[in-house]
């Protein structure tokens, strides 16, 4: 880690109307950093992921993203093209539901191929060979490369998202609720390959999760939310195993023990 | 004609409509490629016969002109009959089906072999003049990748052609780049004639009735077919010549004589083989008939 954060988030606010989404938010985050933002169902933690990754406008505050030639940029001063251009290069979005993150109707290679084309890459055979490569590193078989996702099982589709997000290099990767709906033993391999990944590639990643024990496995550091507000902050071990706001004692005690 | 018959306007459309469009053309003209918006008219022909090229060629045609109307490379099908029909009568303009006499050639599906010279103007009948539709639904979505030259999904789909088929197989509607900046839809010609829309001499328009999108080509403009770096584009090539004039390297039609396999290739654009036949040029299937023709006389 260096001593100059990724990102730079500082009074992030989001109203709908009267009602709070999400309200002063303010962390930064390292390179290779893995942040959870944990919280119960309408505390707000996917409005801070919207507004975190440009989806959607903040209603107050900024968020400051170090481009690769070192500066620091605003993110919602920055034109629409560079922002978009941001987004399938420098960054991932891993959607709860594969489904939004991938195309359905077109093969699994196409997928993990689609960002190379969008940044300018004009030969097949060298971008069948990457997809081929990711592919094998989210555990696909290369012989699922011409099927459609739609034939794929939910674990696997969301290792292709996973896949179609990394294959530009990013730096930086959002994940909404990435092991909401898979079964657990999915969840556990999933959670392996992501952790694997994350180390190789020394990504920085903000996992929205209302799962502690994704947030256990997979993060560093933990934001906890209720009602649009952060209540607590700190390493993911500090927060589970010594909590101290009653909400996160709530929260933790909460978990099902089998 | 009586009086009591509504009278028409020169070219069917009313002046502030032509006004209209050719605001529309001269905007398509100055952005190569981008689709230009605007209020398309209701026409004395169902969607789909060609409304927006009429209503392109009723704005630019003058009492001058002569017009050509090709209809899948035919002047003599039902599409093109009818428009050149329209025409003769709403504007009372010359008409013709030599390629090199007309000013103003409507087409659907085809560009004349023939090179067309500058001064002419090719106006194109689209039935879908976004080449994203397929790709990306959402019109406010596609309208953003045309601003922000987002063009990697157009890459996504020659990348499905081939590894399903493993060539690019689209063979019409083939999306070319225009002036290196737009990508564009060029109708539903045949792959075949891509090339004669680089650097043309003359000024091709294309008009979509039912979409309400006009767009233009200048003359002298770049236009390149998109493809991959180990996947070039090609043509189509045809093994045999035509069956009438014996012409070699254009597009073919292959049309079934009956009901036990017999085919025959001719030229898709009949004036252009008309053209070969009054010069003298015979094609495999005419020297039969006219050697057949003969041993019966004798």
């Amino acid at each position: 880690m260096t001593d100059t954060p990724l990102l730079k988030v500082s009074g992030v606010s989001k109203f709908y109307g009267s009602r709070i989404g999400c309200k002063d938010v303010n962390f930064e985050l390292w390179p290779g950093e893995v942040l959870a933002i944990v919280g119960e169902s309408g505390s707000g933690k996917t409005t801070l992921l919207n507004c975190l990754s440009t989806r959607l406008m903040p209603t107050a505050g900024s968020v400051e993203y170090r481009m690769r030639d070192g500066n620091f940029r605003d993110l919602y001063h920055m034109s629409e093209a560079e922002r978009r251009f941001l987004m399938r290069t420098d960054w991932g979005f891993v959607h709860q539901n594969p489904a939004d993150g991938l195309r359905m109707t077109v093969s699994a290679g196409a997928n993990v191929g689609e960002r190379l084309m969008a940044v300018g890459d004009r030969h097949y055979g060298k971008i069948r060979e990457t997809a081929t490569d990711w592919l094998g590193r989210v555990e696909i078989s290369a012989d699922r490369i011409d099927d459609q996702p739609r034939a794929f099982s939910g674990g696997m589709r969301q290792r292709l998202q996973i896949a179609r997000n990394l294959v530009t290099g990013p730096r930086l990767v959002f994940m909404d609720e990435p092991t909401g709906g898979l079964d657990v033993s999915v969840q556990a391999r999933l959670l392996d390959l992501v952790r694997g990944l994350v180390n190789d590639l020394g990504l920085a990643a903000i996992v929205v999760t209302h799962d502690l024990a994704v947030a256990r496995l997979l993060s560093h550091r933990m934001i906890v939310m209720k009602d649009g507000h952060v209540i607590e902050h700190g390493l993911t071990d500090r927060v589970l195993d010594d909590p101290r706001e009653p909400y996160t004692q709530l929260l933790v005690s909460s978990i099902l023990q089998v | 004609m009586s009086a009591d018959l509504a009278t028409y306007n020169f070219a069917y459309l009313d002046e502030q409509t032509k006004r209209m469009i050719r605001r529309a053309i001269l905007k398509a003209i100055a952005i190569p490629g981008y689709q230009v918006p605007f209020a398309s008219r209701e026409m004395p022909m169902p969607y789909g016969w060609g409304t927006g090229g009429v209503q392109v060629t009723a704005s630019i045609i003058g009492p001058d002109d002569v017009l050509k109307v090709i209809d899948q490379g035919a002047d003599d099908t039902t599409n093109a009959v009818s428009i050149r029909a329209f025409f003769q009568k709403v504007a009372d303009v010359a008409v013709t089906t030599h390629t090199k006499d007309a000013t103003i050639i409507q087409t659907r599906h085809r560009i004349p072999e023939q090179k067309l010279t500058e001064g002419q103007v090719l106006v194109y009948q689209v039935p879908i003049p976004e080449p994203l539709r397929f790709l990306e639904p959402r019109e406010t979505e596609t309208r953003k990748m045309h601003a922000l030259e987002e063009y990697g999904l157009m890459h996504v789909k020659l990348y499905e052609d081939i590894a399903i088929n493993g060539r690019i197989s689209k063979t019409y509607a083939y999306p070319v780049k225009v002036d290196g900046r737009y990508v564009m839809d060029p109708s539903p010609t045949p792959k075949f004639d891509n090339p004669k829309m680089h650097m043309s001499d003359a000024l091709q328009l294309f008009g979509a009735g039912r979409e309400k999108r006009i767009y233009a080509v200048p003359p002298h403009t770049e236009v390149v077919s998109l493809d991959f770096e180990d996947y070039p584009f090609e043509i189509q090539t045809f093994e045999q010549d035509c069956a009438l004039c014996g012409a070699h390297g254009v597009y073919l039609d292959e049309v079934v004589l009956d009901d036990k396999g017999g085919r025959m290739f001719v030229c898709s654009d009949t004036d252009h083989c008309e053209d070969r036949r009054e010069h003298g040029h015979v094609g495999a299937m005419l020297a039969q008939d006219s050697v057949k023709g003969q041993e019966a006389a004798e």
